[in-house]
């Protein structure tokens, strides 16, 4: 009975570790071998993330001078024993996109004793800034305020908003909502409803079905990313509500899925706020110039991140910004 | 032999906690707003006539908890424990069927096709939960901790990216209207799947056989049922319908979301069993109870929407009716409420004798 | 040599919602005295118990202790006031040790000091001369040991009255002597001992009174030497009883042709070694030796309940493969398990389930029977055997032991089998469904099926079988028949002093 739980826990941890960890194999030719240790959240994380790990992959290759190893898990103190593991194997560079903002100084501290230059992507650490080289991150609440001026843009009048979270207190949540929030609070937008979803479409669907039936009139919904507009518009759809351009209810979502730019195009959805998993090449280039005895002019660049408007998409926007199928 | 009285039936109808639990939410909503459960008919924007209100929205939206409750039913009572994974399978079952659907034009053969596939897919999951738990004799929470942990995982491997859509007529009318059809789709596959579970319970030994390898097992063998086979039956059974319930959450959206769809379903499943006054630890169950706890929880989510409680204490609330329920369904309030009735027949009896 | 009146109940009642278990009910004990509780199953003896201990509260009546009135609200409190009792089933924690089971829930105390409470049990059990070790886990003792235990905690308590509720049920005949001295020890000490038994013999060996009680009513007090035993069952069953004196030894009886069942070199993983085995067509034997000899790892072994690692089945001469109980069903045999509540009854399950559960199994997972089908079988039993029970769909788990036995006999005479094992089938009922159990043995056996009877009352056993196979240490013994069926003869090879 014991051995065989041992046996379970032990399949469990063996899964983990598979679904966690994969690296790469070391490049053994060029003249100059970069070694580079990536600390990320797993692919399946997210569309997002799945977009990031894909960039990271094409940039940092053995073609482009690199040897990498890359370390995938949801937990900070599983990034933690990785990052530790590299800096004692001497990677050269250490990227990393961490799951939680804090515990990090220690090994960061470790890392520049050993002349190990650390950069950040994606998201911010609570730590010294002379502890890194750079960080090239997204700033979700500037997301958050494109999107709403983008709103206030389009003169609608009045403005009903339903307003769908995300997970309470993940980044994307906290800053696609300040804007938003303010809004609401100056008075210029009237708030319907404000629920979370959790991320989870099938409960967007719910949350605006409830508002439906209550028979209160609306004109705004505002999905923090894009599984959940989808799932507030089969909700519209089955209630005979009209959506998109120049409709009743103006939709937007976050993340320029590729499915949900084609809706833009096709004039169902209004508006999609990136959420750009592009970092790699703006990383690689510094650490070019820094091998070239150049040196780093920005401390944190924030990635340049576009809001797209169904009536000025275009197809060529989607293959290039589009993540995903 | 003691002299018999009148005997009055000895304990409560499993089923008044959910039923009651159901009127004191429709009491509240009716309360509050009479209009609560007024249904409409609506032209959709696919031109179909639909029922539309609160009522539709909490038969349509409670499907897929309904249908996993009552797997989750047949494995609480068989192996006294539960499937903690269903959630995953759920994952795996639709990456499946997606996956199968992407390779084709989605018409009605594929998607038989597909769901064969996830169906059978899913199920050897379930043979492996069910196999850990009869052979390996371990507890169910842990054996299905398993596929808990590493099923989104896998659900995410089956179709190499993280939201794959689908579309298709015929798949938009399984998660949504058939045309000329206006109750939603989904409620008439709860319908369908209670209806192969009563034929399941009347044409076999089913009911007898889950029962009496949950409340004894030893005792079962020796009357020659293979306890076995028996629990392992209970896991395909559920794995089964999780396929369904992973199937309909792909049909209403179009899109597999590996890691949300069915996120926590099942706490929810198992809170509707429990609800559905069946003892968590195995032994005698009714398949309504737990459909009926499945429509009590989504009436309270719909509830809580509908009066727009904040996003952040929507699960407070949830927990504080849940803690009620269930402290009111618990053998301890039972007892003490045969108890106060049997104190007053007595009572009313002795007051009878002496007039 | 009787001392005082150490208790006394007057006009104790106690009524359920539609019944009446007690009606003014006179009880009282001496200290220094052994007291035997009688009655069949439902006279009311556990409800009297049950009052005294504060499980119940009584309707009406009084309770004195040391001629003071005493109000009894629950367990603990009768614990408190010095009234203790062993259950017939033990209530202890099995999985944690003697030492612990000796202690558990008598400090109030926050900290356990476990050197102190070893060293405490250990005195207590050598007191008692029970022999385990205070660190021993108590699962890992025989049912014997654990209920010397369970009475060893309820003396050390300091009681005044200890109520022993068939303490006796599970203990071989050494034990059994065993707990006798150590009832006579308390009772030289000022103890008074309230004994509930279904064995008379013991009454005669130890008691000083008895008290009868019949349908929830008093019978009557009396010392023992005014009461023969004739008239202790009669009046327990409440009526003239030339029963079972009917009941004769079936002698000695020639069984001609094929066995019906025949085993050779039979061994089971359970640990019962290889052994020879038949039974033949009208037979009635048994099997018999001490607790845990292997008597019932036999039958086990026959019924295929255990992994079976070797030997050969002949079923009516044609070798067949017994490797589970389903096969040994559809071979026509049937086992009623020594353990009743947990081998025996499905106990949420309703008696008409557990009737038809094992004929439901044979005849297959897609074939259920009709509820008609299903109720008449139950009526049909529930009225053949006599069965005492509300309703045929009351849980089996509300019915009183014998009634229980009475449903698992049915269960087995519903599949119609050709040759039935009765292991323990008597064992803690009440006399008047003993003999009706022994009786329906010797119907059976009339009516040609082949009946193994298993009882730890070797008179029982000598009523009915008319062939024993004696089995020690796992062995069998030897095989007894004819004239060698006599209560000494079974002792000595027993005790191995017959070859």
């Amino acid at each position: 009975m014991k051995k065989f739980i041992c046996l379970a826990i032990a399949l469990v941890l063996a899964l983990g570790a598979m679904a966690g960890c994969a690296s790469k194999a070391p490049a053994s030719t060029g003249p100059k071998v970069i070694k580079v240790g990536i600390v990320n959240n797993p692919p399946s994380e997210s569309g997002y993330r799945e977009a990031n790990v894909k960039d990271f992959e094409s940039v940092f290759t053995a073609a482009n001078g690199y040897e990498v190893q890359t370390y995938y898990s949801l937990k900070n103190d599983e990034q933690l024993n990785a990052a530790k593991q590299f800096i004692t194997g001497k990677v050269d560079y250490l990227l990393i996109s961490a799951a939680a903002t804090d515990g990090w100084d220690s090994v960061l501290q470790d890392a520049k004793n050993a002349g190990i230059k650390v950069f950040l992507f994606d998201r911010m650490l609570n730590t010294s800034a002379d502890l890194y080289e750079a960080a090239v991150v997204s700033d979700m609440a500037k997301e958050g305020e494109t999107a709403v001026s983008w709103l206030k843009a389009q003169n609608l009048g009045t403005y009903k908003v339903i307003h769908i979270q995300g997970a309470m207190g993940s980044d994307a949540q906290i800053g696609r909502t300040g804007a938003l929030d303010a809004e609401f609070a100056s008075g210029a937008m009237t708030k319907i409803t404000q629920q979370t979803a959790t991320w989870d479409e099938a409960t967007a669907k719910q949350i605006v079905e409830a508002v439906i039936n209550s028979g209160e009139d609306f004109n705004v919904i505002y999905a923090e990313n894009d599984g959940m507009a989808k799932g507030a518009v089969s909700a519209l759809d089955e209630a005979g509500i009209t959506h998109g351009v120049g409709k009743d209810v103006v939709v937007m979502g976050f993340d320029c899925n590729r499915w949900a730019l084609r809706e833009l195009l096709a004039g169902n959805w209004n508006y999609d706020g990136q959420c750009s998993p592009f970092q790699a090449k703006v990383i690689s280039d510094m650490i070019k110039s820094l091998e070239s005895g150049g040196s780093i002019a920005q401390k944190k660049v924030i990635s340049e991140e576009k809001g797209f408007d169904a009536t000025t998409i275009t197809q060529a926007d989607i293959d290039t910004y589009g993540l995903g199928e | 032999m003691p002299k018999t009285l009148r005997r009055p039936s000895v304990s409560l109808s499993h089923l008044i906690v959910p039923l009651l639990a159901l009127l004191v939410i429709v009491i509240f909503n009716v309360i509050h707003d009479p209009s609560f459960f007024s249904v409409s008919l609506v032209v959709n924007n696919s031109g179909n006539t639909v029922l539309s209100g609160n009522l539709v929205s909490i038969l349509n939206g409670a499907s897929e908890l309904a249908i996993l409750a009552m797997g989750m039913t047949i494995v609480t009572a068989a192996s006294g424990g539960q499937d903690i994974s269903v959630g995953a399978g759920a994952a795996i079952a639709g990456s499946v069927f997606v996956k199968v659907i992407k390779s084709g034009n989605s018409s009605l053969g594929l998607i038989l096709f597909a769901f064969l596939a996830c169906c059978l897919a899913i199920m050897l999951f379930g043979a492996f939960n069910g196999a850990l738990v009869a052979i390996f004799k371990i507890q169910p929470m842990i054996a299905t901790l398993i596929l808990f942990t590493a099923g989104r995982s896998i659900a995410y491997w089956v179709n190499g990216g993280a939201t794959p859509t689908v579309s298709g007529d015929l798949l938009g009318y399984l998660g949504g209207f058939f045309p000329g059809m206006p109750v939603p789709t989904p409620v008439f596959i709860v319908i369908a799947t209670g209806a192969l579970f009563a034929l399941a319970l009347k044409f076999t030994n089913l009911r007898l056989y889950v029962q009496a390898v949950g409340i004894n097992s030893t005792s079962s063998r020796l009357n020659g049922i293979n306890t076995t086979w028996i629990k392992l039956l209970s896991f395909i059974i559920l794995a089964a319908c999780v396929a369904i319930a992973g199937v309909i959450r792909v049909c209403r959206l179009g899109l597999i979301n590996h890691e949300t769809i069915l996120l926590d379903i099942e706490m929810d499943a198992i809170l509707a069993v429990a609800i559905g006054g069946n003892a968590l630890s195995g032994g005698k169950f009714s398949l309504a109870g737990s459909v009926i706890g499945a429509y009590v929880i989504q009436a309270l989510t719909t509830t809580l929407y509908a009066l727009k409680v904040p996003s952040n204490a929507v699960k407070s609330y949830k927990a504080i009716v849940i803690i009620a329920l269930v402290a009111v369904g618990s053998p301890v309030i039972k007892k003490l409420l045969v108890k106060a009735r049997d104190s007053f027949l007595l009572k009313r009896k002795a007051a009878g004798g002496a007039s | 040599m009787p001392g005082e009146i150490a208790l006394s109940m007057k006009g104790v009642s106690k009524s359920f919602p539609g019944v009446r278990a007690l009606q003014n009910v006179d009880f009282s004990l001496r200290s220094g005295e052994i007291h035997a509780l009688m009655g069949e199953n439902g006279a009311g003896k556990s409800t009297l118990i049950k009052v005294l201990t504060g499980v119940y509260s009584g309707d009406s009546g009084e309770i004195k202790l040391g001629g003071k009135s005493v109000i009894i609200k629950s367990p603990q409190g009768a614990q408190e006031i010095g009234i203790s009792t062993v259950y017939q089933e033990i209530t202890l924690c099995p999985n944690l040790t003697v030492a612990e089971n000796i202690y558990i829930g008598r400090g109030k105390k926050a900290f356990v000091n476990w050197r102190w409470m070893e060293k405490g049990a250990a005195s207590i059990l050598e007191r008692f001369q029970i022999p385990v070790k205070a660190t021993q886990q108590l699962a890992k003792c025989s049912i014997a040991v654990q209920q010397m235990v369970a009475i060893a905690r309820a003396v050390d308590m300091d009681c005044k009255v200890l109520i022993l509720d068939e303490p006796t049920s599970s203990l071989d005949e050494q034990e059994v002597l065993k707990l006798f001295g150590l009832m006579r020890d308390l009772k030289s000490r000022g103890v008074g001992i309230i004994f509930v038994t279904h064995f008379l013999d013991q009454v005669y060996e130890v008691c000083d009174r008895i008290t009868v009680l019949r349908n929830g009513e008093l019978v009557g007090e009396y010392e023992i030497k005014d009461l023969p035993r004739v008239e202790l069952v009669s009046k327990m069953m409440g009526k003239e009883l030339d029963e079972i004196s009917q009941i004769a030894s079936p002698g000695e009886k020639k069984f001609e042709g094929e066995p019906v069942y025949e085993a050779l070199g039979l061994s089971s993983a359970s640990g019962v070694k290889p052994f020879d085995f038949f039974i033949k067509k009208g037979e009635v034997n048994g099997f018999t030796g001490l607790l845990g000899s292997g008597r019932s790892e036999s039958v086990r072994a026959i019924f295929g309940a255990d992994k079976i690692i070797g030997g050969k089945v002949k079923i009516n001469g044609k070798e067949a493969k017994i490797s589970s109980p389903i096969q040994a069903m559809k071979q026509g045999i049937g086992y009623l398990p020594e353990d009743r509540k947990s081998d025996g009854i499905i106990d949420d399950l309703s008696v008409r389930d557990n009737i038809i559960v094992a004929l439901q199994v044979m005849k297959g997972f897609f074939r259920p029977f009709s509820k008609s089908e299903a109720e008449r079988f139950a009526d049909t039993y529930i009225e053949a055997l006599g069965i005492k029970t509300a309703s045929k769909n009351t849980p089996i788990k509300s019915l009183s032991g014998g009634n229980q036995q009475k449903v698992i006999l049915a269960r087995w005479l519903l599949t119609n089998p050709q040759y039935l094992i009765l292991d323990e089938p008597t064992r803690g009922i009440d006399v008047g469904t003993k003999l009706e159990i022994q009786k329906i043995v010797l119907k059976l056996a009339a009516d040609g099926v082949c009946v193994t009877f298993i009882s730890s009352e070797i008179e029982e056993m000598l009523r009915t079988c008319s062939r024993l196979i004696v089995m020690r240490d796992r062995n069998v013994a030897g095989e007894l028949l004819g004239s060698e069926l006599t209560q000494d003869h079974i002792m000595r090879t027993i005790a191995g002093e017959v070859k």
